[in-house]
């Protein structure tokens, strides 16, 4: 396990250094926020009855949605990674006394908390100044707090999972180029991250819901809007174990036959 | 100990040759041939002998050397390093052993290099004090100083090759393997590199099995000689064994060496 927390510690640190990319993503965000919220109110202001959530509800989810974007975007894949399969140098660390999926699965989630504990604060705390019900509201329960961070986990050990099944296609299939695009654009679209899931039309809502990209950021952000409560939370907390352990499940099967049978790229 | 008896590997070539018409044909029929990258090798050898495997380019020996590291499987054959089969306990295994790839980097790229020797230190578990002795011992021998404080993408071929096989020691391996670790190295280097590896030897009793394209350095290291050709060992012995096979007098170990690969038709 120490040899774990030393990775992540290192990582994390490494993470950290990045500081214009820290500047630059926080100035991205604020503004793509801020659009994707005036955008939402033209819809809201012409028929106020037919919008899904709270417009309160939906301010929250678009700032947790920009402050959290590393611990949930699907579009980000590490191409070291899939470039040490393409070619090979993935042998340096099969010779490590270390299972490859702990290791590439505790540098997912590093490198995506070290980019967020970055970003996420100023946007935090900008969005909680702005006006409601423009802003981030913040809910009054110790309980939703409680199910917002349970959930919040929940949804980022599943994306880690998910990628690692991606990576480890690339063992099989040698190039990344196809998996890449269609699990991007299927995922962003189908996990919330375009507009939230309950915007859906009736029908494919409940179809998108049962799918396991519903498990990421969908799950807690509604949460802690207070869009998602009660017996539904319930079934959707529920819903993210699920697809986490089947993510975790095949992740490592395929790692276990992968590297039975794994050729070394270039001599 | 590494024992090795009746290893076999096959790879998957699929082969086609250029133009539209072949690349149209192939998506429906691949024409794929197995190769035999491995063919009945046995060998053994004992701890602390130095040995040299050579053979030319494609004749099996990286391929060798990753069955040996455990990170391929073999067809079939047995291979026993230490009491372990390395693909079956591979974990247990690499703590024991200690493996360079000439052609590829262990070193993360954009860090200093302390960062990464710190990382494979509770990688592999090993107790600080212990760590700082091996550390102080390297950076002498292969005067390490102030590299160690450079990112890896900053150094020279030759320095990055040094903190690479000091980074393959950090664990005291009893097993070095070393894929073509004078690749590309300026003369100094090499002389640094081989130096370095004589005295590993002698002072810890480290097992080594290097390859190598370059003649020189199995005159300078290697007692014993195995060269493998199209995945045969082909001849198991001292350098004088090989040395006997010279074509005429004053003829060199390269020429030796390509005298042999003619006489056995590789």
């Amino acid at each position: 396990m120490k040899k774990y927390w030393s990775f992540f510690r290192i990582r994390f640190i490494h993470g950290l250094q990045y500081r214009a990319a820290a500047l630059s993503g926080m100035v991205t965000q604020f503004v793509w926020g801020t659009m994707e919220i005036l955008l939402f109110r033209a819809f809201y202001e012409s028929a106020p009855q037919s919008f899904p959530m709270e417009f309160q509800a939906l301010s929250t989810y678009i700032w947790l949605q920009q402050a959290f974007l590393a611990l949930y975007m699907t579009w980000f894949w590490e191409s070291e990674l899939f470039h040490s399969i393409t070619t090979g140098n993935v042998a340096y660390e099969l010779c490590r006394p270390v299972r490859l999926y702990h290791m590439w699965f505790v540098r997912g989630l590093t490198v995506r908390l070290s980019k967020a504990v970055l970003r996420c604060m100023p946007i935090l705390v900008f969005a909680w100044l702005l006006p409601a019900p423009y802003g981030l509201t913040l809910p009054g329960s110790f309980h939703t707090w409680f199910f917002t961070l349970l959930s919040m986990t929940l949804g980022l050990l599943f994306v880690v999972a998910f990628g690692m099944v991606v990576y480890i296609s690339v063992f099989y299939t040698i190039s990344s180029q196809g998996i890449k695009l269609i699990v991007t654009s299927l995922s962003e679209f189908l996990s919330g991250a375009i507009i939230p899931l309950p915007f859906l039309p009736d029908g494919i809502r409940e179809f998108v819901n049962f799918l396991p990209f519903a498990s990421a950021q969908n799950v807690p952000f509604r949460i802690f809007g207070g869009d998602l409560k009660g017996h539904d939370m319930y079934t959707s907390l529920l819903g993210q174990v699920f697809w986490l352990a089947v993510f975790l499940v095949i992740g490592q099967i395929m790692e276990r036959n992968a590297l039975k049978r794994v050729v070394i790229q270039g001599g | 100990m590494i024992q090795v008896e009746h290893m076999n590997k096959t790879f998957k070539v699929t082969r086609r040759s250029a133009g539209f018409s072949e690349a149209v044909k192939a998506l429906f029929h691949r024409e794929v041939e197995l190769i035999h990258a491995l063919n009945d090798i046995s060998f053994t050898i004992g701890d602390g002998e130095m040995v040299g495997y050579i053979g030319p380019n494609g004749a099996g020996k990286s391929s060798t050397i990753k069955i040996l590291s455990g990170i391929l499987t073999p067809d079939n054959g047995t291979c026993m390093i230490n009491g372990r089969i390395p693909w079956k306990e591979r974990k247990e295994h690499v703590k024991d052993i200690g493996v360079v790839f000439g052609q590829r980097s262990q070193l993360w790229w954009d860090v200093p290099i302390l960062d990464s020797f710190e990382l494979l230190r509770d990688i592999y578990e090993i107790p600080t004090h212990q760590y700082q002795e091996t550390l102080d011992e390297l950076t002498g021998l292969l005067s390490l100083g102030e590299l160690l404080r450079t990112p890896a993408r900053q150094l020279s071929l030759g320095q990055r090759m040094r903190c690479e096989i000091a980074a393959s020691l950090l664990h005291r391996p009893k097993i070095l393997f070393l894929d073509e670790p004078t690749i590309g190295l300026d003369a100094v280097s090499k002389l640094a590199v081989r130096d370095f590896i004589r005295k590993q030897n002698k002072e810890h009793k480290t097992t080594v099995l290097l390859t190598t394209h370059d003649m020189q350095d199995i005159d300078a290291l290697a007692d014993r000689v195995l060269l493998i050709g199209r995945g045969r060992l082909l001849l198991d012995g001292t350098l004088s064994d090989l040395k006997s096979h010279r074509p005429k007098e004053e003829a060199t170990l390269d020429e030796i060496i390509a005298a042999l690969y003619r006489d056995y038709r590789i």
